[in-house]
């Protein structure tokens, strides 16, 4: 699987690609992070506020690190 | 509201009714707190081996009794902008500004600045959101302005610190500036001075519906209200601590009228010193109006601390930074220069009217 982190490096963008590694890890999901940190690349997404999560092209999540619980849904 | 509605993935733990309560409690508790919080200083002054009277003496009661003030009120507003920003979004304040004509679309702009979420970590997607939206650059800026201006966290500390008056001050002529620099950048029509990549993607770029269109609860705004409170005294507290240490030293040692003679309102020149000093400061309002409090205690005149506080949190160094990756240089200095104005305007308009 692999998801796409969008942020322009902040604090709470690597909570998120971390967040999203260590639930990986607990259930043995596959998963590639990749962080975006280009601008023109973020915004091609079309968020207005970062983190912001993208899995399979489509924006899931934005605006906050999201709760592990939601990490879980979208790795299930 | 009706029971099908969909939230996140979150299971309701809790009935709505013990939230609800719960906030209740809160409040209460709040109160009965806040009422002793003079006793408690004095209390606290007490257990130090110092002359109450003295310098050292002051400057303790003043730390004692300001930080759990501004601790307490810091929570209740941010709580209360929290659930009141869980109404608000950047796609919902966008479409509520596309197209919209500017005056009446700064004025928007700059009161949306103010509910919707913000952090400058966001500013480039968010001003590129709504510029190619077709909302205009002028309105844009309004709401640039205004959003980290005029702040909850700023709000506290001024009520908490200085007094009604001037929080409500603060506010007040932070939306005017905010409002008259984004109409004046609008009429000199400087589109062509965002960097080329913006103005590339002016046409294009439509953004998804809301990811999360699930509509939200009480008790999920509640949720967020307290998530709001955790984050930004994550942040602030360090700021406050140190910010009112400063005050209390000012406080407790500074001569009575040093400051009138150098920031007060006969030396004209305090204004725009004021001004250039606090655009490279690196702090935030937390940090800054704890020293401001003190300053106007020793004779400082208050249009001269309004605009020094402005200029400190509206034209921060690190936001210009995050805004050169849009912005040409000419566009930032045009900014600065009419913020900057709006700023001194409103501190010689203060120490003349004060």
């Amino acid at each position: 699987m692999e998801i796409k982190v969008l942020g322009p490096g902040c604090a709470k963008c690597k909570a998120t690609a971390d967040l999203i590694g260590r639930v990986a890890g607990e259930t043995g999901v596959q998963v590639q992070v990749e962080k975006i940190e280009d601008m023109r690349q973020i915004v091609g997404f079309g968020v207005m506020t970062t983190p912001a999560v993208v899995i399979g092209g489509k924006v899931v999540h934005k605006g906050s690190v999201p709760s592990p619980d939601q990490v879980r849904a979208w790795l299930g | 509201m009706s029971a099908d509605i969909t939230t996140a993935s979150r299971p309701a733990s809790r009935p709505a009714w013990v939230w609800h309560a719960g906030v209740v409690a809160f409040g209460v508790v709040w109160w009965l707190v806040y009422r002793q919080l003079v006793p408690a200083a004095e209390w606290i002054t007490a257990l130090f081996p110092v002359d109450r009277r003295s310098h050292a003496g002051e400057a303790l009661a003043f730390f004692f009794y300001d930080v759990p003030k501004v601790m307490l009120l810091l929570t209740l507003i941010v709580f209360a902008m929290g659930v009141v920003r869980s109404y608000f979004s950047p796609e919902r304040t966008r479409a509520l500004l596309a197209g919209r004509r500017e005056g009446v679309g700064n004025a928007m702009a700059a009161l949306l600045g103010v509910v919707t979420p913000f952090c400058s970590c966001s500013a480039v997607p968010l001003f590129i959101g709504l510029v190619s939206a077709g909302v205009p650059l002028g309105v844009t800026f309004s709401f640039l302005i205004a959003a980290p201006m005029v702040n909850e966290v700023a709000l506290a500390l001024l009520f908490g610190l200085v007094g009604w008056q001037v929080a409500l001050t603060y506010f007040a002529f932070g939306l005017v500036i905010a409002i008259v620099a984004g109409w004046v950048i609008g009429r000199l029509h400087l589109e062509g001075w965002l960097q080329g990549w913006v103005r590339d993607i002016h046409s294009g770029a439509t953004a998804p519906e809301a990811v999360e269109g699930a509509r939200l609860t009480l008790t999920d705004r509640y949720k967020l209200g307290i998530e709001a409170v955790r984050e930004i005294f994550g942040r602030v507290w360090k700021w406050i601590i140190l910010g009112i240490g400063m005050g209390a030293l000012i406080h407790g040692y500074v001569p009575e009228d040093l400051m009138a003679r150098i920031m007060g309102a006969d030396a004209w020149w305090s204004v725009p010193a004021a001004v250039l000093i606090g655009i490279p400061m690196y702090t935030n309002a937390a940090g800054v109006i704890p020293i401001v409090e003190a300053l106007l205690g020793k004779g400082a005149a208050l249009g001269t601390v309004l605009a020094f506080m402005m200029a400190v949190i509206a034209l921060s160094l690190p936001e210009m930074i995050i805004l050169r990756q849009v912005l040409t240089l000419r566009l930032i200095a045009v900014f600065v220069g009419v913020v900057g104005s709006g700023i001194l305007a409103v501190g010689y308009l203060f120490n003349v009217l004060f």
